[in-house]
């Protein structure tokens, strides 16, 4: 059984989140960085949101939109084949990372090019395409700025939809400076860390890519089931110019995508920019069915992608993350990613959402998969703010069960029984002997006396296995009497005074 | 076995808690309006934000469009050529481009240099010229949208996104709707469409918003009534 990759190419092992965490927690620019961007992104969003009115409605259709699709994921999958087929594209079946990987690639040869230009895509960082694609002979260019940024710092995304949101103007002119010389057009002389710049040494740098590449790689937000189209939603125009100047275009596209009639984009094009970019919409959408004459790429390739999701959708609680519509609303409010940073989740899906996501696609065998759902304060702010309604809590504390306890689950396809996971015994006995006490209520009621008693004896940090615990907090202190003694005593019998 | 069955097959079996009878709708006869799927996903939200007659809806299209840094103006049919001429001087320009079908009177008042888009124009012809002036198939005042749809008077996607200056005519109120559910209706899904709202733009350096990357860095809006 072949693991999910899923992104972080280069790094076969990534450690647990507490020990990724530990570091980002204590570099105070990351931290400035992402508190400035986060809090930023949160009150846009805010605004922008509190301009609907029918914001509930909106996001309860999505999540009912999605839920259908997935319990049909079947039925709607053949209708996109069909419908792509009809409009003279090419539909690819991917089952795995590697598998996708290897027919784009076979695709991009087929061309006799040797470069491409990509817009941003999750599924393809997903999925390790750029590094693939670069074993084959061929050279990939990020051309979404933030994604250009990560891709000449020989660095990693670290969310979702602004992959650089680690780095600030200082760092990213010098990254430009050093290295974009090495991919093509240089950056410009006397370069200042200015936006406006910035961004104009990007579009200089990516424009000779751009007016000269025949094969154009892409994912999609959306893929409508009744029409075939393909939708993507972007700013800069990177997208238009990948998905239109291109003579081939490649789109790899996750099979939660799909959206069943063209009439539901009505919904989500007005909860997804919104949600993400905190904008009423962003500046560009692109809609394509298949191939047009004389407008756009001849040939067009629609590469229909699994890499585990079949294995999230056989979890009846934690099928709901592929609703997920990779707005990062639940990145942008919580409070463990502004402390911690995108890395620490060692996954291209960072946040909230990918602490679920990650353990779903990849199974939770590895450290770090094991680490991510609890990779959370559970405080619910991910679940508010998402607009179609996941719960990202419920899959947290399911996952953490799912670790503790183990039990069945579905990998590559395949029922196995999961065994518990190391390190977790002193939590799996501290349960057994809370369950043990709580329905004794002579024993709770003389281990809470015999605690309050010696409280003065105790230790501000747990020996033994419960010293990780008490590193990272306070032992609560045990007061001084117990709260039942305390009950009796003021409100005098079991009852209470004022019992009727 | 095909990726496609084993995919297929995983799904199925994935989805072993859904009940049988809970089956897909069929094929729906038109877009988005099978009954069985309607009854599934409730769809009380809202058709449009707010009450407005055609003139506030054209109000706010116009604040809109400029709240995202599009440039608009104002005027009336009889004015457009001559407004169209003086935007395109005022910006220097030299050369436009213009779809196949663009309002031949609409071009009566300029000086510059006519481009036609041909086929096999490249990408680097396009990046050389100054301007581009297009009509519009759809624009949606409540997100401050132009929704281009391929059309003869807008011709092809790429015309709009090298050169760095785009003129976009917009007839008003008749191409105008307040939402997005009410711009869907109207739009053919088998067309390319090109949805437009300001011009290019990122917030990838620490979330500040800058405008003009890689699509035009200057659109400017020409709402024109009484066409």
């Amino acid at each position: 059984m072949s693991a999910t990759f899923v992104g972080m190419p280069g790094s076969p092992a990534f450690p647990a989140f507490p020990r990724a965490a530990h570091d980002a927690v204590r570099d105070t620019t990351l931290r400035g960085n992402l508190r400035h961007a986060t809090h930023t992104i949160r009150a846009k969003r805010a605004a922008a949101v509190a301009e609907m009115p029918d914001w509930a409605a909106l996001r309860a259709a999505g999540r009912q939109i999605k839920d259908h699709t997935l319990r049909h994921l079947d039925w709607y999958l053949v209708r996109v084949e069909e419908a792509v087929t009809a409009a003279g594209g090419t539909v690819h079946w991917a089952a795995d990372a590697d598998e996708a990987n290897r027919i784009v690639a076979g695709l991009v040869k087929a061309t006799g090019e040797s470069e491409v230009v990509k817009v941003k895509s999750m599924a393809t960082q997903e999925i390790g395409l750029n590094e693939a694609l670069e074993a084959a002979g061929i050279r990939a260019y990020e051309t979404d700025l933030a994604e250009l940024i990560v891709q000449l710092g020989h660095d990693r995304p670290s969310h979702i939809l602004v992959p650089a949101i680690h780095r600030n103007r200082g760092e990213i002119r010098d990254i430009f400076r050093s290295e974009m010389s090495r991919w093509g057009r240089p950056a410009p002389e006397g370069l200042t860390d200015a936006p406006a710049e910035l961004a104009e040494a990007a579009r200089l740098h990516l424009r000779e890519k751009f007016l000269r590449a025949k094969v154009g790689i892409s994912g999609a937000n959306f893929v409508v089931a009744e029409t075939g189209t393909l939708v993507v939603v972007e700013s800069e125009g990177n997208g238009r110019m990948c998905l239109t100047l291109p003579e081939t275009l490649i789109s790899v596209v996750g099979i939660e995508k799909i959206v069943p009639t063209w009439r539901d984009l009505e919904v989500f094009l007005q909860t997804l920019p919104r949600s993400s970019t905190a904008e009423r919409m962003n500046p560009y959408t692109s809609m394509w069915t298949g191939t047009t004459d004389g407008d756009g790429p001849e040939t067009f390739h629609l590469v229909l992608l699994d890499n585990g999701r079949t294995d999230t959708l056989a979890d009846e609680v934690g099928r709901q993350a592929l609703r997920c519509i990779r707005c990062s609303a639940c990145l942008n409010v919580c409070p463990v990613y502004e402390r911690a940073g995108g890395h620490a989740y060692g996954s291209v899906y960072p946040g909230p959402i990918g602490a679920i996501l990650s353990p779903q696609l990849r199974g939770t065998a590895s450290e770090i998969d094991a680490s991510l759902p609890y990779a959370s304060s559970l405080c619910g702010a991910c679940y508010e703010v998402c607009p179609v309604a996941i719960d990202i809590p419920e899959v947290l504390v399911h996952l953490r069960e799912r670790v503790v306890e183990g039990g069945p689950a579905t990998r590559a396809g395949n029922k196995v029984l999961l065994k518990p996971a190391k390190g977790h015994a002193a939590e799996r006995a501290a349960m057994r002997a809370a369950r043990w006490a709580l329905t004794r209520p002579g024993a709770l009621r003389g281990g809470q006396r015999l605690a309050s008693r010696t409280r003065r004896f105790h230790p501000r940090t747990l020996p033994g296995p419960g010293r990780a615990w008490t590193g990272t907090r306070d032992l609560p202190p045990v007061p001084a009497e117990p709260f039942r003694d305390w009950w009796q005593r003021t409100h005098g019998g079991p009852g209470g005074k004022d019992a009727k | 076995m095909s990726s496609r069955d084993r995919i297929l097959g995983r799904v199925r079996r994935a989805l072993v808690d859904v009940p049988p009878d809970d089956a897909p709708p069929p094929v729906p006869e038109r877009p988005g309006r099978h009954p069985r799927y309607e009854r599934e996903v409730s769809r009380d939200y809202l058709r449009q934000h707010g009450d407005r007659n055609t003139e506030e809806t054209v109000d706010l299209l116009a604040e809109n469009l400029a709240d995202y840094r599009a440039i608009v103006h104002r005027c009336d049919a009889e004015e457009l050529p001559r407004l169209i001429a003086h935007l395109l001087g005022e910006r220097g320009s030299n050369t436009v481009l213009v779809p196949p079908a663009l309002e031949q009177g609409w071009l009566t008042a300029i000086e510059v240099t006519l481009v036609a888009d041909r086929p096999d124009s490249t990408p680097h012809e396009l990046d050389r010229v100054d301007s581009v002036v297009t009509g519009c198939a759809v624009a949606v005042a409540e997100t401050g949208t132009l929704v281009l749809d391929g059309s003869p008077d807008q011709g092809r996607r790429r015309i709009t996104l090298v050169p760095d200056h785009h003129i976009c005519v917009v007839r008003v109120p008749g191409q105008v709707v307040s939402s997005v559910p009410q711009a869907l209706e109207r739009l053919d899904p088998t067309r390319p469409l090109t949805w437009i709202s300001g011009p290019s733009a990122t917030s990838d350096i620490e979330l500040d918003r800058v405008e003009g990357v890689h699509g035009p860095r200057t659109l400017e809006v020409v709402l024109v009534s009484g066409e």
